[in-house]
């Protein structure tokens, strides 16, 4: 008998006491009641709020100023070198004292790890916990392009902010690799003392972008 | 690493004789009681800022243990939705065989290191022992893990590993052992936490970009998706989920959930529960492989070892909802004074002492139903509402059972409990036994307390202080007023 077949039969003796005529599903809810954050609250505004107590950068502009906002954001640091992801819209981009490379074809590690930052825009947002989730998708590249650079701006449309955690797993793909980031790398683990910066990005700057 | 579990530390001494040694130790005591009553802190302000947090609760521990109810179909459609997605799925009936199985992955891939997440289901089969006896460094990449690491010594809490050690202790073990395993801490290294973090990073930097096979648990996964989740704060786990070619995920069976919209429920509840935040900073799900994104090659390893047997206690069974937050760890009494080690467990706190002995069996692990003092604020803090308390009795009485199946002499507790029957059934012997309790308490006590006592009553009182009785008994009391004032009520009366 392999593994499987001892552990699966475990199972089912361990489980004699479960009538017969139980199912995984009768009886029991499928879906769950969505939360909302209190009506006429401005989703926007507490994203940027629960961000900001990440230590994440957050500013709010028209579409039209996001890319000086990343300029902005990227003269902040010194940042000398720039990975983007392929399908970030090109006026995202700024021009500045800055080398620009494009993740195509896919970057070595080694490469990645020389740059500065990194541009990408978003999948979706989570209002209540100031968390933004990246699905791989044009524009946010593979996972390691925001994980090895020390900076990471991230544009993010405000229509794309979900209230809460169930209403933006409901926006995405579950068959995408799917990161959910809520402000800088951090480690509690010296004394419960919150230390910003371990191995992913020091630095996570949010330009949150509106429609005029 | 040859016993069927590590989940024990062998020669570890029972639990009562562990805490006594620990409870001397201030420093240890200090680090605890600061860092539990921080975390205590942070939690209840998060929680309290979600108006359902008790809905919450309630349905997170529904779905936890309707999902056991049913774990054989959970566990067959996730196999099957993880390999479309084109990860591979083998099944460990225990500790021995999934270290096989890890260590055969490993070797396939032709390479002798491995990174790692930082995980209780490979701690709990001593994974990073065998793969050295195989020829294969395992080298933890958690903050805390790495301190443990570097510095031979065991977690001692289930989020925190490093929770009992102090900043300067910290500094002396990266300065004296980062050099032995690869970049050496800076010379000018300070205690400061900033500083520590950062001599972490760049040790750990460049193992990150060279590494070809990563190891890691997992804190859910979804029976219809195949989607697997990692919940971290570092960034040490994307590192190792990410860069590696081969990702070799090792998961104890009882963490499948239904489906990926559960997860909404637990990824509200786990962060605010084990770190007191809204969210950790990073959470990764992956299904399957993705062309040109991360590791190429997945293995999902389904971990057994003693998670049936557990399965098949109906009290017990809710132990398996755990999701590992340590929110039961912060709250504990008992925990807080003697620090996880005393356990002799690699599942320390309220949730060690009803998981341990059940994935072991009792008699492997009997001094830990006992170390609790059933005040329940581990039921009450418990984010899937496993009723912790009810389990410690469940397993007390079983404790019992066994000892009375394998003596033939009765034991201490049979013979007190004989003896104190035998007084409390008798009115007559009941106040003697008072007065003389009374009389003699008075002699032994200090300011009113009585301290450590010779004799057959040494094991109770040796870790506790018990007030001295009152100089007189309820009862002598009754009856000495009842008859004053029958006496009184008669007099003015007339």
């Amino acid at each position: 008998m392999n593994g499987r077949d001892v552990v699966l039969q475990a199972v089912r003796r361990a489980l004699a006491d479960v009538p017969g005529d139980e199912t995984p599903t009768n009886g029991f809810p499928g879906t769950h009641d969505r939360r909302a954050v209190g009506t006429g609250a401005d989703v926007v505004e507490l994203f940027m709020e629960r961000a900001a107590d990440y230590r994440a950068t957050v500013v709010r502009v028209p579409v039209t100023g996001a890319a000086a906002a990343v300029g902005y954001a990227l003269r902040r640091t010194g940042a000398g070198a720039l990975v983007v992801p392929p399908g970030l819209p090109e006026d995202l981009v700024p021009e500045g004292p800055w080398s620009v490379l494009t993740d195509v074809p896919p970057l070595t590690v080694g490469q990645l790890d020389a740059t500065d930052a990194v541009v990408t825009t978003a999948a979706a947002a989570i209002a209540l916990t100031g968390t933004i989730v990246l699905d791989g998708g044009p524009g946010q590249g593979r996972r390691a392009l925001t994980l090895l650079p020390d900076q990471h701006i991230c544009v993010v449309r405000a229509d794309r902010i979900a209230p809460d955690v169930p209403e933006a797993l409901r926006l995405l793909a579950p068959y995408r690799p799917l990161t959910l980031v809520s402000g800088p790398s951090a480690t509690s683990d010296i004394e419960l003392d919150r230390v910003e910066g371990v191995h992913g990005p020091r630095t996570l700057d949010i330009v949150v972008v509106e429609d005029e | 690493m040859s016993g069927a579990d590590n989940v024990v530390w062998l020669g570890s001494p029972a639990f009562p004789e562990a805490a006594r040694g620990a409870l001397n130790d201030t420093r240890m005591r200090a680090n605890l009681r600061r860092a539990t009553g921080t975390i205590r802190d942070r939690r209840l302000a998060v929680t309290a800022e979600l108006d359902d947090w008790e809905e919450l609760r309630h349905r997170a521990a529904e779905i936890k243990r309707r999902t056991l109810r049913h774990l054989d179909g959970h566990l067959l459609r996730l196999e099957e939705a993880v390999t479309a997605a084109g990860g591979t799925v083998h099944w460990a009936a225990d500790a021995a065989e999934a270290n096989r199985i890890v260590t055969r992955l490993v070797k396939a891939t032709g390479e002798s290191e491995v990174v790692k997440v930082k995980s209780m289901a490979t701690q709990e089969i001593g994974l990073n022992e065998a793969l050295a006896e195989a020829g294969i460094r395992a080298y933890e990449t958690d903050l805390a893990e790495l301190i443990v690491q570097l510095g031979g010594d065991r977690p001692s809490h289930i989020l925190v590993p490093a929770i009992h050690r102090g900043r300067s202790e910290i500094r002396e073990i990266f300065r004296r052992e980062m050099g032995e395993w690869g970049r050496p801490a800076p010379e000018d290294l300070t205690d400061d936490p900033r500083d520590l973090a950062e001599a972490a990073r760049l040790h750990l930097r460049e193992r990150f970009l060279r590494a070809k096979v990563a190891v890691s648990g997992a804190n859910f996964a979804a029976a219809d998706t195949g989607t697997v989740v990692v919940v971290e704060s570092e960034g040490n786990g994307r590192m190792c989920l990410t860069l590696p070619q081969t990702l070799i995920t090792v998961m104890g069976i009882e963490k499948v959930l239904p489906s990926f919209v559960d997860l909404e429920v637990f990824l509200q509840l786990l962060p605010r529960s084990s770190t007191g935040e809204r969210m950790n900073p990073y959470t990764s799900m992956w299904t399957g492989v993705t062309k040109d994104d991360g590791p190429q090659e997945f293995h999902l390893v389904l971990l057994d070892n003693g998670r049936t047997a557990t399965l098949a206690e109906e009290v017990g069974r809710q132990a398996l909802s755990c999701i590992r937050c340590s929110a039961c760890l912060n709250v504990c009494p008992v925990y807080e004074r003697t620090g996880g080690h005393a356990y002799g467990s690699v599942y320390p706190g309220p949730i060690g002492a009803v998981l341990t002995p059940q994935l072991v069996g009792v008699e492997n692990a009997a001094s830990l139903p006992f170390a609790s003092t059933l005040c329940g604020a581990c039921y009450d803090a418990c984010p899937v509402k496993i009723n912790i308390p009810e389990v410690l009795v469940h397993l007390r009485a079983k404790t019992v059972e066994a000892k009375r199946r394998d003596r033939l002499l009765p034991t201490s507790e049979a013979l007190a409990m004989k003896a104190a029957s035998a007084v409390l059934s008798s009115p007559r012997r009941l106040s003697a036994a008072q007065r003389l309790a009374a009389l003699g308490a008075r002699l032994v006590a200090r300011d009113g307390r009585i301290g450590p006592l010779p004799g057959p009553l040494a094991r109770w009182t040796a870790t506790r202080d018990t007030p001295a009785p009152p100089r007189e008994s309820l009862r002598a009391w009754w009856r000495r007023t009842r008859d004053e004032g029958r006496t009184t009520v008669e007099g003015d009366g007339r």
